[in-house]
């Protein structure tokens, strides 16, 4: 640095450590200004919007190689298939008859037992453009933004379960976390027992954790859990995980029940987004706080990091 | 002697403008491709590869405000926080312009051990900065330090040869 700076010639402008510390602040100011509000998201909207042919054109390979895959199938293959989605078809036909008939008899049960209809959910296709690229993230892109009246907050399931939550809308594509994204939670119900618990993800693929239960709680190795739809968010009855590992050790308060993601969290090409979930009625707003209550709350926002 | 002075040249050799900002588009191009499972431990930083050759073979050229830019080009595309990848990139341009002259005394092997310093800089100022936001490290990130490092003897060929002239002006 000592020779640079007298033999220097010519000017270059401000010195590196200057540079260093300019564009360190500059950095720190906007991660700030974006971790704690959200005035940068339009901003984040325009970059995005720029280098969205870009991206496509990185995914094209991958996606070339499995269209050719797709393409060199075999016949037999082929009428195999066919064979299988037929009988399938044909079984949930006759399911869907049965279902059909439940349906109104429930309709009619529901409007005389005078309970609100459950919310009937519409579904949306997506195409996952690509995957996490960060190891600190369980995050997907999927190929439908703003343009196709995607919100952030909207479930996303596949065939089998809730596979996360969208949580950043870009005009033309959508952020997914997933369920099993670190600190991700979903309010969930045991279907054997009806009990309401919240799930949590571990940051492990394959791994959710059923936090907060105690002890001798009646959660077993192979229950479903579904989601409860208690949020609002989530549409209710939807298959969220099933209990693998209950670990009851006295010497904690509570249990330490790992479950796995029904849904093909890291499997599928398509999902599907829901949308329309009918928005609860607002919470009751609590005016008055008991002196005990509002001490409790003080304490809790001091002790939050 | 002869072979200090080709080395000389090698840092030498010319650089267009149009060349530079092509490698940096193709390393942003890399960072997009997929990775899954194991391998998302394992993957190279190439934007701060590309970027880190450019700053130690030609620091008057990309210096810590291209540097700046391009991480919160990447923050975008990688949907982190404005700023994340721009402060460790920042961090990572300095080092590179601070140690520029020590590094070009070096063989590849010997360049690789000190690109793979800088580079575990610029991955922990990445790491602390989302350790303060979310309150969590994912200690196997680090391994891609380590890949990252591994690549730029590779890496360093391949620039090399493509800015080396394409004919020996003497042979005519």
């Amino acid at each position: 640095m000592e020779d640079t700076r007298t033999l220097r010639f010519f000017n270059r402008g401000p010195s590196s450590v200057a540079r260093l510390v300019f564009f360190s602040l500059l950095s720190l100011i906007l991660l700030f200004v974006d971790s704690r509000f959200n005035y940068l998201e339009s901003a984040r909207q325009v970059v995005a919007v720029i280098i969205y042919p870009f991206q496509r054109l990185t995914a094209l390979p991958g996606e070339a190689l499995s269209g050719l895959g797709s393409y060199f199938t075999l016949q037999r293959h082929l009428i195999a298939d066919n064979a299988a989605l037929h009988t399938q078809h044909d079984v949930d036909a006759s399911q869907l008859q049965q279902l059909q008939v439940m349906q109104v008899e429930n309709a009619q049960l529901r409007a005389l037992l005078d309970v609100k209809q459950r919310a009937e959910y519409t579904v949306q296709m997506a195409q996952i453009i690509y995957v996490e690229r960060d190891i600190f993230k369980r995050k997907l892109i999927l190929d439908k933004g703003a343009q196709n009246n995607i919100q952030s907050g909207q479930a996303v399931i596949d065939n089998t379960g809730v596979v996360g939550q969208v949580t950043r809308v870009y005009p033309l594509l959508s952020e997914v976390t997933l369920v099993t994204d670190k600190n991700n939670a979903v309010p969930v119900q045991v279907l054997r027992t009806g009990l309401r618990a919240v799930v949590f993800g571990s940051g492990n693929t394959s791994e959710l954790e059923l936090r907060y239960q105690p002890v001798n709680t009646d959660i077993e190795v192979g229950d479903e859990l579904v989601t409860s739809g208690m949020d609002g968010t989530y549409p209710n009855a939807l298959p969220v995980a099933k209990v693998v590992k209950v670990e009851r050790d006295p010497a904690y308060p509570f249990a330490h029940v790992v479950c796995e993601p029904l849904a093909g969290v890291d499997r599928h090409r398509t999902l599907l987004i829901v949308s329309s979930v009918i928005p609860l009625p607002e919470r009751p707003v609590v005016k008055e706080e008991s002196g005990e209550m509002a001490r409790f709350n003080k304490n809790m926002k001091r002790s939050k990091p | 002697m002869s072979y200090e002075l080709a080395r000389d040249r090698e840092f030498m050799l010319p650089a267009s403008g149009v060349f530079i900002a092509l490698s940096l588009c193709v390393a942003v191009l890399l960072e997009w491709l997929p990775w899954h499972g194991w391998l998302l431990a394992l993957r190279p930083d190439f934007v701060a590869l590309v970027l880190l050759y450019w700053c130690t073979h030609k620091p008057h050229r990309v210096g810590i405000g291209i540097a700046w830019m391009l991480g919160i080009f990447v923050d975008v595309a990688d949907a982190s926080l404005f700023g994340q990848h721009a402060l460790a990139y920042t961090v990572l341009a300095f080092g590179g312009i601070v140690l520029h002259r020590r590094v070009q005394m070096f063989s590849l092997r010997e360049q690789a051990i000190h690109v793979f310093g800088l580079l575990l800089a610029s991955y922990v100022v990445y790491a602390v900065v989302h350790w303060q936001v979310r309150g969590y490290i994912a200690w196997e990130f680090f391994f891609g330090a380590l890949t990252s490092a591994l690549l730029w003897i590779p890496l360093t060929f391949l620039l090399q040869a493509l800015r080396r002239p394409r004919r020996d002006p003497n042979e005519l």
